[in-house]
């Protein structure tokens, strides 16, 4: 499982480090909505992979971290979903601002010159 | 003066501990109301701006007189510990007012009340929502200054940037909207380091409280020490980019001088948030108790200010624009403080936090003043055509000079003129922001660099990091002088203007204030050094701060009354 999990938040960053590089708007928002994603996982994966915790405390349990899931990157997760989309939102505005402002969708605002 | 004080201990008396969130909750609660007062009442809002910035602006300096009371709290440098939620330092989030960060407050305080005060004049009518962004931003500072939370760290810094995003588009234009394109996206990547950052130091360390993390840091296996280690790096990757530490810098610039002068102004004091963070989790983090992992990055940290004083430097000589020149100033500030803080000594630290008040005061300023001087230049406009067209501001198309430009003895006569007292007022201004930022005495610029220099050589033995950086702070002074003299006397000397400037009370007062904040710490620099010195003795020996942070206790729940006795 950790490998699989590892594998997936690699390939994410690795596209979307790729993505964010591009010179069209979009791929770089799509780039940057890639990362949040890996991110988020990755989050989550810092409070330890495992199967079949109780994910609250319950009665007859012990209330320590090796009977129930890690509470604390669950919530941290939470905040940073909740941020990283209200923040992906606002860069579709400007991106579509910049859009209709140059004309191109070009990150610098204009089309490089290619080489005659 | 006596008034001030006797008003601040009254404060004081009735408001602590309560006091510490006061800086945070009334931007918050101003921005609320102001969003529900909607666009047209607009002299309600700059109005209820003004009251916030002064509440904000009293509540940071009963702060300040508290953490240097000699008789309050836990004696000498006390610290104030505030808990939101009345939990516990490991388990609920604290806000601490140290030293260092009633400092920015303060700082944060005074120049977003100067820039509301100049917005109010023209630039809030340039968009909507400008006055509640401004707020917001100031709640973002404000926190993100006080909090000993590493995840509440990160929330402050997206309601920071969130209306920085915001304040960057204000006034929209192609010019803005390109730079704020740039600027959104960096800061979003950044935001993802951080987080990674933030993540992995909890993997490990199982806490996130800044206090209890430099405690487990120090005792933590050897085996660990590499992933906290890489940890503090990807944060600090982030925290390089908000500072404008090179390479992460290139976006600076032109999001700076896109932006309208107020929110340049207070866009200064975000590098100085990213320089703030790194020296904070630095010192806490990475503590000399803390055995292998002690002052981890330390060479990192001087070679990044380093290449950074030296890019800003070479940048200021490079350009003529004004607001060019106040985005690379920013530069050479972040520079001159992220090698003076790298270097570790208490007595550099103390000259480089004097030099961070002056500088950050000083640009400012200098964003504020930029405005009135292109707007009197440009007849008016903000933006002369050719400027943006992207052009040199003092020369055609082609290269050649402009018409208007009186470079020659036969042209018109200049001597022998009156000069009136709007030019004279700009002019004495952009001469005192010159020595400010070239560091030249009388004023407070040349005290905080020679505050870091005679700190620097009270060493036994200089090391090549020292000689580069003495050299270099010298240097980039005598370029900022060349630099900001030549756009001076190209301004000022040179050139014919049609027009008289027009300076409404309302944009003189915020940049005179600024300026006389400045003169007033070269006239009261000795009290000012000793609350630096204080600082840095503070932030050498972080025991007190961890202490602080994790002694604080509960409030117990109010005694429940038998029903009945209620009055």
């Amino acid at each position: 499982m950790e490998i699989v999990l590892a594998l997936a938040i690699g390939v994410l960053t690795g596209s979307g480090v790729y993505m964010l590089l591009r010179p069209r708007t979009f791929q770089v928002i799509m780039g940057l909505t890639l990362i949040s994603y890996a991110v988020n996982l990755f989050i989550f994966s810092m409070g330890r992979l495992k199967v079949d915790s109780e994910p609250v405390l319950v009665k007859g349990f012990t209330a320590t971290l090796a009977n129930t899931a890690d509470p604390m990157p669950q919530a941290l997760v939470l905040t940073a979903i909740v941020i990283g989309f209200a923040m992906t939102a606002l860069f579709l505005v400007v991106m579509l601002a910049s859009r209709g402002l140059t004309g191109t969708d070009h990150v610098d605002g204009e089309e490089r010159q290619e080489a005659e | 003066m006596k008034e001030i004080s006797h008003l601040l201990d009254r404060l004081l008396e009735f408001g602590m501990p309560h006091l510490v969130a006061v800086p945070i909750l009334v931007p918050m609660l101003t921005a609320a109301l102001m969003l529900m007062l909607g666009e047209r009442r607009r002299r309600t809002k700059s109005a209820l701006s003004v009251v916030s910035g002064l509440v904000g602006l009293l509540a940071a300096l009963a702060l300040l007189r508290w953490v240097n009371a000699a008789d309050t709290g836990g004696g000498p440098g006390s610290i104030g510990v505030y808990l939101p939620g009345n939990w516990r330092a490991p388990f609920g989030i604290v806000l601490v007012a140290d030293r260092l960060s009633t400092m920015m407050v303060t700082l944060t305080g005074v120049i977003a009340f100067a820039a509301s005060i100049y917005s109010t004049s023209r630039w809030d009518r340039a968009g909507v929502h400008f006055h509640p962004l401004l707020q917001l931003q100031l709640m973002g500072l404000n926190g993100a200054f006080l909090t000993g939370d590493l995840f509440n760290l990160f929330v402050f810094f997206e309601v920071m940037l969130a209306a920085s995003y915001g304040l960057l588009l204000h006034g929209s234009g192609r010019l803005r909207v390109q730079a704020g394109l740039h600027y959104v996206a960096i800061n979003l990547a950044a935001s993802s380091l951080f987080l990674i950052g933030a993540a992995i130091l909890y993997g490990v360390t199982g806490t996130l409280n800044m206090a209890d993390l430099g405690v487990r840091i120090a005792e933590l296996a050897p085996g660990d020490r590499g992933l906290v280690h890489a940890a503090a790096a990807i944060l600090a990757t982030a925290f390089f980019a908000k500072a404008g530490a090179w390479p992460l810098n290139f976006w600076l610039v032109p999001a700076y001088s896109a932006a309208v002068s107020p929110v340049g102004a207070v866009f200064a004091l975000l590098t100085k948030l990213g320089i703030y963070t790194i020296l904070r989790l630095w010192t806490v983090l990475f503590a000399p108790d803390t055995g292998d992992s002690a002052a981890f990055g330390q060479a990192a940290l001087v070679g990044t200010g380093l290449a950074t004083l030296f890019v800003g430097a070479l940048g200021i000589v490079g350009t003529q624009r004004l607001s060019n020149l106040a985005g690379f100033s920013v530069l050479v500030s972040a520079g001159t403080l992220l090698a003076a803080l790298g270097l570790g000594r208490p007595a550099v630290w103390a000259g480089a936090l004097y030099y961070l008040l002056s500088s950050t005061l000083a640009v400012s300023a200098f964003f504020l003043l930029t405005d009135m001087i292109e707007r009197w230049r440009n007849a008016g406009m903000s933006v002369a055509p050719h400027e943006a067209a992207g052009n040199a501001p003092f020369l055609a198309e082609d290269l050649r000079a402009l018409d208007n430009v009186n470079l020659d003895d036969e042209a018109q006569a200049l001597y022998g003129r009156a000069i009136p007292a709007g030019v004279a007022f700009l002019g004495l201004s952009f001469v005192g922001c010159t020595l400010l930022l070239a560091g030249l005495p009388p004023l407070s610029g040349f005290i905080g660099k020679f505050a870091m220099l005679s700190g620097l050589l009270g060493a036994k033995a200089l090391g090549t990091a020292s000689w580069i950086f003495l050299a270099l702070l010298i240097v980039s002074g005598f370029l900022s002088l060349i630099a900001l003299s030549r756009t001076g006397i190209r301004h000022f000397w040179t050139q014919l203007h049609p027009t008289m400037p027009s300076l409404p009370a309302l944009e003189v007062l915020p940049v005179a204030g600024l300026l006389a904040a400045c003169v007033a710490l070269t006239v009261w620099a000795e009290p000012v050094m000793q609350h630096a010195r204080a600082t840095a003795e503070g932030l050498k020996t972080p025991t007190a701060y961890r202490n602080a942070v994790l002694g604080a206790r509960q409030i117990p729940n109010p005694v429940k009354k038998k029903e009945g006795t209620a009055p």
